[in-house]
């Protein structure tokens, strides 16, 4: 099988400081890969380049077999590339339907177009079954979402890269800042995403979600990936090992 | 990992605002309508304390007097209408007064100079609107630029475009006024779509003005002169961009979150620099329509206007911090002003009083405002 996403000697300095240092990485339909490393390892950064935030001093990115080159967060969005943020992408006076249909509302046209208001019952009726189909059920979907929880939120802006046919899913520390029930709620969310085929990358530092989710893992220190396994031939342990720089499958294991 | 088979459901358990009790409930409810609510009940003060003090002689909700009010928001509501939608979006524009100064100059400019060349009356009055209108529309694309483009803070940049705004003004009206304007000019900024004559031989006429003098004038109503008619189309003009359109939708979207608006690929910047140049313009409204109202353009007309606008637009329920608010709030904010201002002088209050409780009541309205806030909670900090 071909990877959607493939980087290759990806670099990305920041003045004197080298954030991202020479990464390969692929990733291939339908799996969910966990990309670790501790503050400052450059994952944040990484991910950034592959959308599209930030332009990547050397490397190339292949996207579902095309050279791509991002110069807009936008850019990436339209060919598939949805990132998901904290708290971010969501206007939190919105409803859940205007939220959903941000940037791409949809309009009536009145008096053969003189006048175009926001068609809201479709959007409304759209952004239902969006959240239906991943079996995210709000009791009001007309409220301001700030009325929401963080992890509610967190399912809307995972519903709407779904609706928009999200070809690749980022997510970087979606569960940061969430009580304990809403991570598990997000992370079933990751399940159902895997389910329907959507990729995910997943940055996270809560190992133990990590290994409910994931299929795969790659481990950056300073800038570098110093592995990557699949995640059931690997445990907590060694993976903290490899975060903390103490194993590296790029510099030849001294003998001990 | 949830496996494929069990189907579950994710509950993500019930609205918050279902969970909080009945009296916070009321408490929210009347938060956002308090500003119906207050006008109503100043309204019926009014009523009521103006009958007594004047021994039942005076009354204060009378036709003439609510034309009145009506006549009076009106520069304040046009300055007040660009302000909302500057304000959702988050910035701030403190140059709409002296902007409505300029622009009456401009109209006065436009009309004197056309008529003397020659063009007809309404044909000019015309070219004074769009003076105006363009004038404003220009300052407004100046305020944009610097907030948008060079990310001025909009309190600096339309701060420093009112200082000069203020100064071409002045100079363009060669002192404070531009007089000379054609005589018929007077009917447009006057005249009204109905004349009510109260008493025997009164009656309602449409548009034709019914010929009165001397005593009887006393008697003759203007119902819905024609500032009013063209403010109140500007202000349903208003209500539907806000309210039903993309562009209004993109207003709050940037005003709640900027970041995420940039994200979702909605032309933050231009539509930034279009939220200025619409304040721009209706301040061009309100500048042409008291170039009309007085026969002349006066360079200092708008100034002191500009904080009453502001007043209206909180009062009215928009919040400082983006994202919140309403055209019709607006509207409220605006009659309440005004309900105020004229109902102390009825009532014969030193002036002074008026400006102590149009401050208490804009500082009551953001207070009642962020009460809202803290009983819903800040989803955040969850
Ligand atoms: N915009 C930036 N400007 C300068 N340095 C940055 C910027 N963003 C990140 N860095 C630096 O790059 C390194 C990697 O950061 P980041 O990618 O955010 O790490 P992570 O997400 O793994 O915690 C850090 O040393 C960080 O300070
Ligand atoms: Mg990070």
């Amino acid at each position: 099988m071909d990877p959607i996403l493939s980087i290759r000697g990806m670099v990305k300095r920041f003045g004197g400081l080298t954030a991202v240092s020479s990464v390969d990485l692929d990733i291939y339909p339908g799996e969910v890969v966990a990309l670790l490393g501790d503050n400052g390892a450059g994952k944040s950064t990484l991910i950034k380049c592959v959308s599209g935030v930030y332009h990547a001093d050397a490397g190339t990115i292949e996207f579902q077999g095309q050279r791509v080159n991002f110069s807009r967060p936008i850019d990436a969005r339209r060919q598939g590339i949805e990132t998901i943020y904290q708290d971010l992408s969501l206007a939190n006076n919105l409803d859940v339907g205007a939220n959903i249909f941000l940037g791409r509302e949809v309009q009536k046209r009145v008096l053969g177009g003189l006048f175009k208001p926001l068609n809201e019952q479709y959007m409304l009726d759209q952004a239902k079954a969006a959240l239906d189909a991943l079996e995210i059920h709000f009791p009001d979907l007309t409220q301001p979402i700030e009325s929401l929880s963080g992890g509610q939120r967190q399912a809307v802006a995972i519903a709407r890269a779904v609706y928009w046919d999200a070809k690749l899913m980022i997510m970087d520390e979606p569960t940061n800042n969430l009580g304990v029930p809403e991570q598990r709620k997000v992370l079933e969310l990751i399940g159902k995403l895997r389910q329907e085929g959507v990729p995910v990358i997943l940055i996270s530092h809560t190992l133990p979600d990590v290994f409910a989710v994931s299929d795969r893992l790659i481990v950056m220190h300073r800038g570098r990936k110093v592995t990557e396994k699949k995640t059931a031939d690997t445990d907590t342990q060694e993976v903290v090992q490899y975060m903390v720089g103490a194993l590296d499958d790029t510099r030849e294991q001294l003998p001990n | 990992m949830p496996d494929r088979g069990s189907n579950a459901v994710i509950e993500m358990g019930a609205d918050r605002l279902a969970d909080i009790s009945p009296l916070k409930k009321s408490v929210l409810l009347l938060s956002r309508l308090w500003a119906w609510a207050f006008l109503g009940s100043m309204i019926l003060f009014f009523i009521v304390s103006v009958k007594i003090t004047s021994d039942g002689a005076v009354n204060f909700l009378t036709v003439r007097n609510s034309q009145n009010i009506l006549v009076a928001i009106t520069p304040v509501l046009l300055l007040g209408l660009g302000q909302t939608f500057v304000i959702i979006g988050k910035g701030i524009d403190l140059s709409v007064g002296w902007v409505m100064s300029l622009t009456s100059v401009l109209a006065a400019l436009a009309i004197r100079g056309a008529f003397n060349a020659g063009v007809p009356l309404f044909p000019s009055i015309v070219l004074g609107l769009l003076a105006a209108v363009a004038g404003g529309a220009l300052v407004g694309f100046f305020n944009g630029t610097l907030v948008a483009k060079l990310k001025v803070p909009a309190f600096i940049a339309t701060l420093g475009s009112s200082f000069i705004v203020r100064g071409v003004a002045l100079l363009m009206a060669e002192n404070t006024t531009v007089s000379g304007l054609p005589r018929g000019i007077r009917d447009y900024g006057n005249n009204a779509l109905f004349y009510l004559i109260r008493g025997e031989g009164g009656g309602l006429f449409f548009l034709e003005r019914p010929e009165v003098t001397g005593a009887m004038l006393r008697n003759l109503d203007r119902i819905l002169p024609y500032p009013v008619l063209l403010t109140a189309f500007v202000v349903a003009i208003a209500i539907y961009v806000l309210r039903r359109t993309k562009f209004g939708r993109h207003t709050y979207a940037i005003g709640g979150n900027v970041e995420a608006a940039l994200r979702t690929g909605i032309p933050v910047d231009r539509h930034i620099i279009m939220l200025y140049v619409m304040s721009g313009s209706t301040a061009g409204i309100a500048g042409f329509l008291s170039t009309l109202r007085f026969s002349a353009g006066s360079a200092v007309i708008g100034d002191p206007l500009l904080l009453s606008s502001i007043a209206a637009v909180i009062i009215g329920g928009v919040s400082l911090f983006g994202g919140a608010g309403t055209v019709v709030g607006t509207v409220i904010g605006a009659l309440i002003v005004a309900v105020l201002t004229t109902g102390l002088v009825m009532l014969n209050v030193q002036p002074f009083w008026q400006f102590i409780v149009v401050g208490t009541v804009v500082i009551l309205a953001v207070i009642i405002d962020q009460s809202r806030d803290l009983i819903v909670g800040r989803a955040q900090s969850e």
